[in-house]
């Protein structure tokens, strides 16, 4: 126990330790660098290590400090839900830092090398906090840690416009969800009288009461997570983030929302149905929206931050399934939901994460994330190309890679509600596969165009122009593609681990989960044995057409171009005119806009044609909303003079009368 | 149940040997419409193994992505073929949830055929890519509220159930997937009243214009692969419509196999007497197949007279 808890230290102190340590080695970047990524790589393994023996062991490894907290005591508890969301944390905060140290090259003159160090070291090890908290007020500020230094990894690039309003629309976002997330832990520790989780979850409350706090923590958690209509933040924020902040922010940092979600239900005991109702809901229109969007994005980092949206959307549908599960007793339709929803979390963070570092090494390459700027990557970037492949095809949920297994849980869920002879949940569970699928159609679309635009075909303009990343920047991407692959065909073999998780979640017997799971493991064994005979017919297909093509003639031409010989690689399809006809056909979700100037007269001018599609609820919701508030708030800026005594004399103000309020009111 | 069974090879077998003839069948259907001759039932074949018998030619801006594309789709499409039971004869691989593998091994079969076709940087193909990617996008969710629907209530979600043995069959929810699945089939396999297969105006395309640059072995897989892809869908059209339990399995078998046939006759007279809709009405059609299979789906719960 104590060695654990001694080694989690070395995890979360060392990679912020050495990086402090190399903020004064200025005149030594390279020195910097290896500080930074060395305590991260470090802070990494050992965080792995306890992750990996916290989801094995049944009981939780807690550890409580010495010292006393304002409501409740410091306290951290590692049980194999924590473990499940730490796992994929330190795998990719270690291969995020060994990619930054390659991707972070050339440092600017006169900045500082460690910095940014700081910062993305502080944010995986304050994610780690934010799992592993066991006190609300722990949680809160480790949250806190965590949303700010992911808003300083934001504004990495701050001499940029377009970052510093990510980063403002990122802070705001943030912290109006953590404003709901003090109300859930005030609200819920006032009938408690403590703040400390395990105190919470002996608590029972009313039914509306904990229905109220299930929707403030859905408000709260789901902003972080991107749930519609909290996601405007991500399109924003990830692109403007340094590429492996990207990739942990989105494989990483919306997860805490979900796992916020997941322990404020453990804390809130019984669940109720329309709990799942909302989760489903919330999850198809996420799901669906987020795609749809993706699809019409030409900026690489955005159109990957809406597919988090999509994601989320799909753990969502999980969740929702599994609370169903829960409410309306169904243990299969619990531990297929939550199974699901869980794996897709872990799936997420590596076929994301992958994608994100994949678009970094093009935008370093290239020196742009302009998906129709770009094309024919391939031949240069032979080895991105292919790991930005695997990760294509997994996240739109293909076999044989990771993300079809997740999705396949989540199916089987729905569709054992289908077959439940239960209305509501017939409903929600049809709507679930239908989302579903049209997600997975048009998530195949999306990578199509993704990496057909940018990695095949020719280069659209001189932009595509430089070699291939360094081995830094490559060997993450492998190891991610690796994960991606081994969770997709041996997953059968690593369900087991998956048990106690949703023994926590659904406060099943051990006994009860474990025999769903041998009920389910020949669809799982199925799955495996179907994508082993897939590339198995594909292999030997493509010995076949080895052995044909030997000793005959293989010629190369230009492709066919109907007699038109010297095609420019202006002619070739965009991103933009490949997703055309799904843009017009949901036009009226997504308000493409479009400005043409069409050629007129007999001897026409000028022409162009430009397509964008923007985010309704921000141009149309927050943007006025926020101008609306700022306008009226402004009338209160007298208050803020600058003036530092009248601030001292609000202060005094402010603590007479609380002194006030306690003599008149005594507790 | 043990998912894999090899003493259900008969099904793939007789997908892989009979799936060109019904591409045969229906050409001579529809030469019969038009008057003429036709080319032979077996055509296809014979084109099939002039094509092995080339050379390749491949263009100068592909790469590997484009010669991956044929053999990757055919990969997955034969692994599709192992999971379809043919009437009563099983399934090689069969378990609850056999359907969603096969769906996403299609999409799998469809990624690679779209991302070779780009790799190519024709805006003809590049243009194809981008109305297949839409229009099965529209098809996916169809097609498994159908299955659903077929699929009896409370059961494995297996093609057992819904091809195979276990298929149950109640009137009304088969009928209306049924009609659902046949525009499901015709769009999924480039068939007119959503593609025309004979058109000779790339703009047009979908399918064919997608696959303009394959040649040779590789084209060989790319038209084997289509013909497979009918057959598969032919097969649960054809159980949708037919559900014969006969106590034979031969019995049950020639049943399958005259349904097949009639699907081919089928296919042809649809192609004969439709013209191809234009393409911003194809999203219609997919939504009134969508209504389809959504009441067939009530029917199936009970929740329709």
């Amino acid at each position: 126990m104590d060695t654990t808890a001694a080694i989690f230290a070395v995890a979360v102190l060392v990679p912020v330790a050495a990086s402090l340590a190399a903020i004064p080695l200025k005149p030594w970047p390279r020195l910097q660098t290896a500080f930074g990524a060395g305590g991260a790589i470090t802070g990494a393994v050992a965080g792995l290590y306890c992750a990996v023996q916290a989801l094995l062991s049944p009981a939780p490894a807690t550890w409580n400090a010495p010292w006393s907290m304002p409501l409740g005591s410091l306290s951290m508890s590692m049980d194999a839900l924590s473990a499940l969301f730490l796992i994929p944390l330190f795998v990719l905060f270690g291969l995020g830092a060994l990619y930054a140290v390659e991707y972070l090259r050339p440092i600017p003159q006169g900045r500082n090398a460690a910095i940014p160090w700081f910062y993305y070291n502080t944010l995986g090890v304050s994610m780690a906090l934010v799992v592993v908290a066991a006190n609300g007020l722990l949680f809160l500020v480790s949250w806190e840690i965590m949303s700010l230094s992911s808003f300083a990894c934001v504004l990495h690039d701050h001499e940029k416009e377009g970052s510093r309003e990510a980063a403002w629309i990122y802070l705001i976002a943030t912290h109006i969800g953590a404003a709901f997330l003090l109300i859930f832990f005030l609200v819920a520790g006032a009938g408690v009288g403590s703040l400390d989780f395990s105190s919470i979850a002996r608590h029972t409350f009313s039914p509306a009461l904990s229905g109220l706090l299930f929707a403030i923590g859905l408000v709260g958690f789901g902003s972080k997570a991107g749930f519609v209509p909290f996601h405007v933040w991500l399109p924003k924020a990830h692109p403007a983030a340094p590429s492996h902040v990207s990739a942990l922010m989105s494989g990483i940092m919306i997860k805490m929302g979900i796992y916020g979600i997941l322990r404020s239900m453990t804390l809130l005991g019984h669940v109720q149905a329309w709990w799942g109702f909302s989760l489903i809901a919330i999850g198809s229109v996420s799901g669906v929206l987020g795609v749809l969007l993706a699809l019409g994005q030409h900026d690489l980092k955005r159109l990957l931050a809406y597919h988090s949206v999509e994601n989320v959307g799909i753990i969502a549908l999980g969740l929702g399934a599994g609370v169903l599960g829960v409410s309306y007793g169904i243990p299969q339709l619990a531990f297929l939901g939550f199974c699901g929803a869980l794996l897709h979390v872990v799936n997420h963070a590596f076929f994301k994460g992958l994608l994100f570092l994949g678009a970094g090494s093009v935008i370093h390459a290239t020196g742009t994330a302009d998906i129709d700027a770009l094309g024919g990557l391939i031949r240069k970037m032979p080895l991105t190309a292919a790991g930005f492949l695997v990760g294509s095809v997994a996240i739109c949920g293909l076999p044989p890679l990771n993300g079809f297994v997740s999705e396949f849980l989540v199916y089987a869920a729905a569709i054992k509600g289908i077959g439940a002879h239960n209305g509501p949940v017939f409903a929600m569970c049809a709507l679930s596969v239908a989302s579903l699928a049209l997600i997975g159609g048009l998530a195949v679309a999306c990578f199509t165009k993704a990496f057909g635009t940018v990695f095949l075909g020719e280069p659209r303009t001189a932009a595509a122009a430089h070699g291939e990343a360094g081995p830094y920047m490559v060997i993450p991407l492998f190891v991610l593609a690796a994960f991606c692959g081994i969770i997709g065909l041996a997953f059968w073999k690593l369900v087991p681990v998956f048990a106690q998780p949703v023994c926590i979640l659904t406060s099943l017997p051990k006994a009860d989960v474990v025999s769903e799971l041998s009920t389910f493991a020949p669809s799982l064994s199925g799955i495996a044995i179907g994508c082993v005979l897939f590339l198995a017919c594909t292999g030997a297909v493509y010995l076949l057409r080895n052995r044909l093509l030997n000793k005959r003639t293989v010629g190369a031409s230009p492709t066919w171009d109907c007699g038109y010989t010297v095609p420019g690689p202006r002619i070739q399809y965009t991103a933009s005119s490949f997703a055309q006809p799904i843009v017009l056909f949901f036009r009226h979700v997504l308000g493409p806009v479009q400005t043409k100037h069409m050629p007129a007269s007999t001897f026409p001018k000028g022409w162009s044609f430009h397509s964008h599609v923007p985010d309704l609820l921000l141009d149309n919701v927050y943007t006025p909303m926020f101008r609306l508030a700022g306008g009226t708030l402004s009338k209160l800026r007298w208050l803020q003079g600058g003036r530092t005594q009248a601030y001292v004399l609000y202060i005094t103000i402010t603590l007479i009368a609380l002194l006030l309020w306690n003599f008149v009111w005594p507790r | 149940m043990a998912p894999l069974s090899f003493s259900c090879a008969l099904s793939p077998a007789l997908a892989l040997a009979c799936a060109p003839l019904l591409t045969g069948i229906i050409a001579k259907t529809k030469a019969f419409f038009a008057g003429r001759k036709g080319p032979p039932l077996l055509q296809a074949y014979s084109d099939i193994l002039k094509l092995l018998r080339k050379g390749a030619v491949y263009s100068t801006t592909t790469s590997w992505v484009f010669r991956a594309g044929p053999v990757v789709s055919l990969g997955a499409l034969l692994a599709c073929c192992l999971l379809m039971p043919f009437g009563s004869l099983g399934a090689v691989l069969s378990f609850s949830g056999d359907i969603l593998l096969f769906v996403y091994l299609l999409a799998v079969a469809r990624f690679f055929t779209v991302i070779a076709a780009l790799d190519t940087g024709s805006p003809f193909e590049g243009m194809g890519a981008s109305r297949e990617v839409f229009f099965s996008a529209l098809v996916e969710p169809v097609f498994l509220v159908c299955l659903l629907a077929l699929s009896g209530p409370a059961q494995a979600f297996s093609f057992q159930n819904v091809v195979g043995k276990g298929a149950q069959f109640s009137l009304v929810p088969a009928v209306l997937a049924g009609f659902a699945l046949v525009v499901i089939m015709l769009a999924e396999n480039a068939r007119l009243p959503v593609d025309d297969p004979a058109t000779h105006l790339e703009l047009t395309m979908i399918h064919e214009v997608m696959v303009l640059d394959h040649s040779g072995p590789d084209f060989a897989f790319i038209t084997y692969g289509a013909s497979l892809k009918l057959w598969l869908f032919g097969l649960i059209v054809v159980r949708a419509f037919l559900p014969i339990h006969a106590a034979s399995v031969w019995i049950d078998s020639l049943c399958t196999g005259a349904g097949m046939v009639v699907i081919g006759i089928v296919v042809g007279t649809i192609e004969s007497v439709t013209a191809r809709l234009r393409l911003l009405r194809v999203p219609q059609l997919l939504t009134g197949a969508a209504a389809l299979a959504l009441l067939a789906l009530l029917a199936q719960q009970g929740a329709l007279p």
